[in-house]
């Protein structure tokens, strides 16, 4: 480690102003903090600060989303034989995934990281570590089959719209892997849903078959809602499959056991709130009873139980991964169970409800993330009127 | 006497602990020192000149909004030196012990506050709002003792009282005048101290508790235009020795602490000591740049070993400035010795509580607020911390007011400021937002 840290003392004058490569200063302040914690100490204030930071938090939050990103490269794989009807060991799947979902990951990460060196750089400030979650959450959130420059397109539009132009990490109002997946979702709708979206029907770098042109790869919740009649369709798999996960869907909402894996991670560690949590499985629980006590032909995904509806499509993975965003949304304690609970009212609401959208979790999640300080505000106030009174009394 | 249990806050338990309760002799002291920034919302304005002779409790200098307001020599001896810095600014002032013992004898049948200002112990008064040396001629609703400190390392303040804990009534009569409202003690539930006619409340639980901005909000909190006194109990029982004896005691015990002194220890010395006096000899020989902090490693002021003593004038911690140099991706530790309170690190599961050597690293660089909640986790008081952090930001009076900043003072925020992620200043964000608001309303 020595060698390399003398490699960084030497090249670091080049970078500091006035040096040939200056205009580089945040990515190489971003390199040397990333191998070499700083030996920065306190000015003023506190004399000692605890070890954790905001790399750190950030990378537990990427670990948390590991199981769900292996996840996802094995059913992808998983997914694509079953289409093309051939086949394949556990890593010839795994293999495959991986190879449909690196391109994806690289694109995601290259764009979006490019944007906030060159933002770091304009305002001559420290790279921010927000973009190390959204990199990985683009490719789990956005269908296999959509094309690489769509994906860029749109990581490029929410990372400048939804995060620089508000000032970057941490002040943000709208959850920036969201925005990226709700501009896909509103730009391209054809590639976005549908039965073609979400099983990669065509090789990966060579690597898999094509599938045949009658495949469909609709989602369950797709099935459900195309589905005309008194009962649901029988396509459907049972609520069993989907909380294994071997299902069609966007990369990483599929599994529930690698959801909860990530969850308790996230719960473990104290870095996402188990208020937003629990009360968005409990906000959704109780729409989905609503509904299934009245169940209509009109809004098929109405016959769908409680558990299954929290068991397909992505509100597990909006719960855990989307809502428990601290910086979009609520702040109080209070106003996390408001905050939570009518996330998961809304994503079934518009779920069932809507016909347009088979699936409602991720404009539920960007809705609330909208209503996040509004909710903040009122509960603020509570404590400042209950200070009013207390001033009045005395 | 009520026992408030207070749940929030953490006890950081740092290593270097006085293991015995011998108090030793601090070594002769070359020179003393008064620093007018120890008292927050005084400037001063000398009185005595460079070489003039003063006696122990005579004046040095006064307040310039307010002359009555004096601040006293702790020693007999010459005026050394007007340390000045930018803009003329005093720094402080220096005095040359001459060992003659002369001190000024106060008629205690004065009016009580008088005899305060005079004697130089006024200037140990807070006042909320503001975290200020009180306004001479406000009358507060009541008046609030802490008998405790539960910052890390702190001295047990009951150790250091041990014989003057018999001036307290007196200093809670003569401090009952002071208020229509009432005279409130509030200590550990551990040391409780009683039958001084005080008002005495109990408190459990981790730091901040005994900080007395926590103590009053869960007792009586300060509403928009009221104004409460602060003091410690040591002051306290300096009040009631002085209105006994008519003598200021300017002697004092200091906890000489942490992870950089070779032997922790009691050190029995006098009011603005030079840090030679208690340090040399007791520096570990690490290798290590050492820190030394006086005060507490949360609210304490760093001073070079050429330093003195500040207010309160009682701890002193030495730490190390870094004790690991240059480590490699430490965001990705898993070692159980990079300590966090946090189970984001394997020590935030077993280690939490465990003795610990921190240094004086940032570890990490300052960032916006991301996480939710971590300052109230550390703030026991019915206060959002992190909306009144945003609303001194952004300079809001009116949020600012309405958020509680009257019940605040710096120091409640020192245990967020260690735990925050984003690694703001907070404690300088809360000074600065008093200081705009007092110059705003007065």
């Amino acid at each position: 480690m020595k060698s390399l840290r003398k490699f960084l003392d030497k090249m670091k004058p080049h970078f500091q102003e006035g040096g040939k490569l200056s205009k580089l200063e945040s990515v190489f302040d971003g390199m040397e903090t990333f191998l070499f914690t700083p030996n920065t100490t306190s000015r003023s204030g506190v004399h000692i600060h605890d070890s954790n930071d905001m790399k750190r938090t950030m990378i537990t939050v990427v670990v948390a989303l590991m199981p769900c990103l292996l996840f996802a490269m094995y059913n992808i794989g998983f997914q694509h034989f079953k289409a093309v009807g051939t086949d394949a060991t556990f890593w010839e799947m795994f293999f495959f995934g991986l190879l449909a979902m690196l391109p994806v990951i690289v694109v995601s990460y290259a764009v979006g990281l490019g944007i906030e060196f060159i933002a770091a750089q304009i305002h001559h400030k420290e790279i921010q570590e927000g973009f190390l979650v959204t990199g990985i959450l683009i490719p789990l959130i956005v269908p296999i089959n959509t094309p690489l420059w769509m994906t860029a397109v749109a990581t490029a539009f929410a990372v400048i719209f939804a995060k620089e132009i508000f000032g970057g990490t941490g002040m943000n109002i709208f959850n920036v892997a969201l925005i990226t997946r709700a501009f896909l979702f509103f730009a391209y709708p054809s590639k976005m849903s549908g039965d073609m979206a979400f099983v990669k029907t065509d090789p990966a770098f060579g690597f898999g078959g094509t599938a045949p042109d009658t495949f469909s790869g609709a989602t369950p919740l797709g099935d459900v809602a195309t589905n005309v009649g008194n009962t649901l369709s029988d396509k459907i798999p049972s609520t069993m499959d989907a909380f294994i996960g071997l299902i069609p869907g966007s990369p990483g909402e599929t599994s529930m056991i690698a959801i909860l894996i990530g969850a308790i991670i996230l719960l473990i560690t104290g870095i996402a709130s188990w208020r937003v949590m629990v009360s968005v499985f409990a906000g959704g629980i109780a729409m989905g009873a609503l509904a299934h006590s009245f169940p209509t032909a009109t809004y098929p995904a109405s016959m769908l139980d409680p558990i299954a509806q929290i068991c397909f499509g992505g509100f597990a993975f909006a719960a855990v991964f989307m809502a428990t965003d601290p910086v979009t949304g609520a702040r109080t304690k209070i106003g996390q169970y408001i905050y939570g609970f009518l996330i998961g009212v809304f994503a079934i609401l518009i779920r069932v409800y809507n016909g347009g959208y088979p699936e409602g979790a991720m404009l539920a999640v960007l809705l609330m993330n909208a209503f996040a300080p509004l909710i903040d505000y009122c509960v603020v106030q509570v404590n400042i009127n209950r200070r009013l009174k207390r001033a009045k009394t005395q | 006497m009520a026992l408030i249990k207070l749940r929030k806050g953490f006890d950081l338990n740092l290593k270097g602990k006085i293991t015995s309760e011998i108090v030793a002799e601090a070594s002769p002291s070359d020179t003393y020192a008064v620093v007018p920034d120890d008292f927050t919302g005084t400037i001063p304005r000398m009185e005595k000149k460079e070489g003039e002779k003063v006696a122990a409790g005579e004046a040095l200098y006064h307040d310039k909004n307010n002359e009555k307001i004096k601040f006293t020599s702790p020693v007999s001896g010459t005026v050394k030196q007007v340390m000045r810095g930018d803009r003329r600014k005093i720094l402080a002032v220096v005095i040359e012990p001459d060992y003659e013992g002369r001190s000024v004898t106060f008629d205690t049948r004065e009016n009580p506050k008088a005899l305060l200002l005079e004697s130089g112990l006024w200037p140990m008064l807070r006042q909320r709002p503001y975290d200020i040396v009180p306004n001479s001629n406000a009358r507060p609703r009541d008046i609030f003792i802490t008998a405790f400190d539960s910052a890390p390392l702190a001295p047990s303040l009951k150790m250091i009282l041990g014989d003057d804990e018999k001036y307290l009534s007196k200093a809670v009569e003569v401090l009952s005048t002071m208020t229509d409202g009432k005279v409130y003690m509030g200590c550990s539930h551990t040391e409780p101290i009683t039958d001084t006619g005080a008002e005495t409340n109990t408190f459990s639980g981790p730091h901040p508790a005994g900080n007395v901005g926590v103590q009053i909000a869960n007792v009586k909190p300060v509403n928009k235009g009221e104004v409460v006194w602060t003091l410690d109990v040591i002051t306290a029982a300096r009040i009631g020795k002085l209105f006994e004896t008519g003598k200021m005691d300017y002697s004092t015990i200091v906890a000489v602490n942490g992870p950089g002194v070779e032997e922790p220890a009691y050190i029995k010395a006098t009011m603005g000591c030079s840090l030679h006096s208690l340090l040399d000899d007791r520096l570990s020989d690490n290798g290590k740049e050492p820190r030394i902090i006086s005060g507490n490693v949360l609210t304490g002021v760093k001073e070079t070993i050429d330093g003195h003593l500040h207010a309160p004038y009682r701890h002193v911690t030495v730490i190390n400035e870094i004790n690991n140099k240059d480590e490699f991706m430490g965001w990705a530790s898993l070692s159980p010795k990079k300590y966090s309170i946090y189970r984001v690190f394997t020590s935030g599961f077993f280690g939490r509580h465990k003795e610990v050597d921190l240094d004086a690293k940032l570890n990490g660089g300052e960032r916006a607020i991301v996480l939710s909640g971590e300052y109230d986790n550390m703030l026991p008081m019915d206060i959002y911390a992190e909306f009144l952090i945003k609303a001194i930001i952004a300079f809001d009076i009116d949020k600012m007011e309405q958020l509680g900043i009257y019940e605040v003072a710096p120091e409640d925020f020192a245990l967020a400021e260690y735990a925050d992620t984003s690694k703001l200043e907070l404690q300088r964000i809360v000074r600065e937002g008093l200081d705009k608001m007092r110059a705003e309303m007065c």
